[in-house]
C-alpha cells in the first residue's frame, strides 16, 4: 500500500498551494504515475488558509478523502506556523518543508516536537531574484520534487519546461525565470 | 487507443460535452459546477464545437431554456449544483413529464442552510421524485463514461426521460485524476446524431407541449412516465454494454466490490465507495474478514430486486446516506435499500448511516469501524446506532438522539 507517496499543502488563499498541488500532479502523471491532485475548501478569500493535496503511486489510486498522515508536508506560507499544526500526522520518516528565510533549527522550534526531517526553502528570495517578483509557489513545488524524490531531477525539469511553454506561450520571455527559479529552489532544498 | 490524460471531473465532464458536441446550453454559475459551462464557453469561442450558448439570469431560465430546446427538437443540455438546482425543481418536473431527453450534469453540493458549498447529495435526493434518470460516479472517469452514455439512453425511444449525470462537487468535480478518453470520432459515432420524434420545429406535425391536463389525463401521464423507467433499466444496461465494447469499462445498474463471498457489506452512492474498497482491501489482506461492497451507479430507475438479490447472502449491512431527510430511522437510500431487502424477504441486520454531510470527510478507518460494527450486529442481532452520523464531533452526538421519554 505505500507506495503511494502523499503530500499536504498548507498556504494561504491566492499564493498559489492549490495550482502548485495541480502541477505536481501534472508532471507527476507526465512521468507515468497515478495521481492525485485537490483542494479543501473552507471559506474561499484572499489570505485564508487553505489545504492541498497530492497522492501519487505506480498503481491506480481510489482513496477520496483528505490526508491526515502525510509523509510530506510543504508550508508556502510560514506565518501558518502559529496557527496550525502543519507537522500534525507527518510520517516521521518524512520530511516538512517550510518557505522561510530563517534557519531550520528556528523552523524547527515551531514544530510541535516533530521529529522528522526539516527543510527550509528561502522560496521568497528566490522569487524575486529569478523572476523578480514573489511567487513561492514554482520553487516550493521544486523543493517538494527535491526532498520527496517522487521523481528525478532531469523528468521533473524537462516536464517543468514543456508546461511553462504551454503555459507562457504568450511570454516565452518568463520560461527561463521561471526555470531558474526551479533550479535554485532544488538546489537549496537538498 | 484510449487518450491517457488527467483531468478534474469537471474538466471530465465539459470534454465529454465537446466531444458531443450537443445543440443548446443554456447555463447558470453555481459553485461547484460553474466550470463546466466556462470550459464549454472557452470550446465555443474557440470555435471547437458549434454549440449555441445561452446566457440566462437564473437557473429557472437556464432549465426552461433547456426544456424550450429540447421541445424544439434541438440536443439540449445544462449543468447545475445544490441550489441552483432547487431553483429549477419546477422545470424538473415539466422536462420529465414532457419526456424530454436533456441531460444535466449536476455537481452534488449540500443545500444551504447553514450555507455551504461541498459535497453531499441532498440536491440530487431531493429530486430523486422529479421523474428524472439518476447516474451517480464514483471518480473522474466514471463521470466522463457516464456522460458518454446520457443521450443514449435519455433519447432511446422507448425511454423520452431526462438524464442527470451526478458526481460529487469538489472530491472529484475539482480533483485531478488519471483518466483515459474515448477518441472523438468514436464517442461521435457512439452518440450519433439526434432525431428527435416528436418536436416544435417539425411543421409536419403540429403538436402541444406541456399543455393542462384534467384528472381524466394526468394519471395516465404518470403512468407513462413509469413505464419509461421501467423500460429505461433495459436501455441503461443494452448502451452499458455498447460502451464495454468501445472501452473495456463495465457498467451496470451498480458495481458489486468483493461481493462473492461477502458476509459484511457497505451499500453507498459515489467517491466515498473509492475510499470503502481501499478499506476492504485492507481488512481482507490483514484479518481475511468477508467484507463488501455494493456501489449504486443507478438510482433512478431503482435496481430493486437485483439489490436485493445481490445483498440476499450477507449477514449484514449499512446502507450509507450523504443526504439526510429526518425519516424515522433511514436517508433516502436506506429507505429504498430497506424496502427492496425487505420485499425479497431477506434477513440480513440493517443499519442505516449517515456520512458526509455538507463535505465532512469520510476515512478509510471510518470504513473500517462501520465494518466491526456489522460484525457485532450480525453476531448479537442487535442494530445500534440508527441516528448515527459518521465523523460526528461526539459531544454533539447527544441532541440527535430520541428524547429519553420517546425511547421504545
Amino acid at each position: 500500500m505505500k507506495d503511494t507517496v502523499e503530500i499536504r499543502w498548507h498556504g494561504r488563499g491566492g499564493q498559489g498551494a492549490k495550482t502548485a498541488a495541480l502541477l505536481l500532479a501534472d508532471v507527476a502523471f507526465k512521468t507515468g504515475k497515478y495521481v492525485q491532485g485537490f483542494p479543501e475548501y473552507g471559506p474561499e478569500r484572499m489570505g485564508a488558509p487553505i489545504t492541498a493535496y497530492n497522492r501519487i503511486s505506480s498503481s491506480p489510486i481510489t482513496v477520496h478523502s483528505n490526508i491526515y498522515e502525510p509523509d510530506y508536508v510543504v508550508v508556502v506560507d510560514e506565518s501558518l506556523l502559529e496557527s496550525i499544526d502543519v507537522t500534525k500526522g507527518l510520517n516521521p520518516k518524512g520530511a516538512v518543508i517550510v518557505n522561510s528565510a530563517r534557519s531550520k533549527e528556528e523552523i524547527a522550534a515551531h514544530l510541535h516536537g516533530y521529529q522528522g526531517a526539516v527543510y527550509t526553502v528561502d522560496a521568497k528570495s528566490i522569487s524575486i531574484k529569478a523572476l523578480g517578483k514573489n511567487y513561492p509557489n514554482s520553487p516550493m513545488l521544486a523543493a517538494v520534487v527535491a526532498v520527496s524524490k517522487v521523481m528525478d531531477k532531469d523528468a521533473f525539469l524537462t516536464e517543468m519546461k514543456a508546461s511553462f511553454r504551454h503555459k507562457f506561450a504568450k511570454k516565452p520571455e518568463v520560461i527561463d525565470g521561471n526555470m531558474m527559479a526551479l533550479e535554485l529552489a532544488f538546489a537549496e532544498a537538498q | 487507443m484510449a487518450v491517457r490524460e488527467r483531468l478534474s471531473g469537471n474538466e471530465a465532464v465539459a470534454y465529454a460535452i465537446k466531444q458531443i458536441n450537443p445543440d443548446v446550453m443554456p447555463a447558470f454559475p453555481i459553485t461547484p459546477s460553474t466550470e463546466i459551462p466556462q470550459y464549454v464557453a472557452n470550446y465555443i469561442a474557440n470555435g471547437e464545437i458549434d454549440t449555441e450558448f445561452i446566457h440566462v439570469e437564473s437557473e429557472h431560465s437556464a432549465m426552461s431554456a433547456t426544456i424550450g430546446a429540447s421541445a424544439a427538437g434541438a440536443r439540449a443540455l445544462t449543468a447545475t449544483s445544490s441550489c441552483g438546482m432547487a431553483l429549477m425543481w419546477e422545470e424538473l418536473y415539466i422536462a420529465a413529464s414532457d419526456r424530454l431527453p436533456i441531460v444535466l450534469a449536476l455537481v452534488n453540493r449540500a443545500l444551504t442552510g447553514p450555507i455551504n458549498i461541498n459535497a453531499d447529495h441532498s440536491d440530487s435526493m431531493g429530486a430523486r421524485d422529479t421523474g428524472w434518470i439518476q447516474i451517480y460516479a464514483e471518480s473522474n472517469q466514471e463521470v466522463y463514461d457516464n456522460f458518454i452514455q446520457a443521450f443514449p439512453i435519455a433519447e432511446d425511444k422507448s425511454v423520452h426521460l431526462p438524464v442527470m449525470i451526478c458526481q460529487d462537487g469538489f472530491i472529484t468535480s475539482h480533483g485531478v485524476e488519471n483518466i483515459l478518453l474515448v477518441e472523438d470520432d468514436k464517442v461521435k459515432e457512439f452518440v450519433g446524431e439526434y432525431e428527435p420524434e416528436h418536436y416544435l420545429l417539425n411543421p409536419a406535425e403540429k403538436m402541444a407541449v406541456g399543455p393542462y391536463a384534467v384528472s381524466n389525463y394526468y394519471m395516465e401521464t404518470k403512468r407513462g412516465q413509469r413505464q419509461a423507467m421501467l423500460n429505461a433499466k433495459q436501455v441503461i444496461l443494452e448502451v452499458a454494454a455498447k460502451f464495454e465494447e468501445m472501452t473495456g469499462r463495465r457498467y451496470g445498474f451498480f458495481e458489486e466490490y468483493q461481493m462473492e463471498d461477502a458476509e459484511y457489506a457497505v451499500v453507498i452512492i459515489g467517491s466515498a465507495a473509492g475510499t470503502c474498497k481501499a478499506a476492504i482491501d485492507e481488512i481482507r489482506n490483514t484479518t481475511g474478514k468477508k467484507v463488501g461492497l455494493i456501489k449504486i451507479r443507478v438510482f433512478r430507475p431503482f435496481p430493486e430486486e437485483e439489490l436485493a438479490k445481490a445483498l440476499s447472502k450477507v449477514k449484514a449491512a449499512a446502507i450509507m446516506d450523504r443526504s439526510e431527510m429526518f425519516a424515522a430511522t433511514s436517508g433516502p437510500l436506506g429507505a429504498e435499500v430497506r424496502a427492496a431487502m425487505y420485499q425479497a424477504h431477506c434477513e440480513a441486520e440493517v443499519v442505516n448511516y449517515f456520512y458526509g454531510l455538507g463535505g465532512r470527510d469520510i476515512t478509510v478507518s471510518d470504513f473500517m469501524t462501520v465494518y466491526d460494527n456489522l460484525e457485532t450486529m450480525a453476531k448479537t442481532h442487535v442494530v445500534t446506532g440508527m441516528y448515527d452520523y459518521i465523523g460526528l464531533r461526539s459531544g454533539q452526538s447527544e441532541e440527535v438522539m430520541p428524547p429519553k421519554n420517546m425511547e421504545v
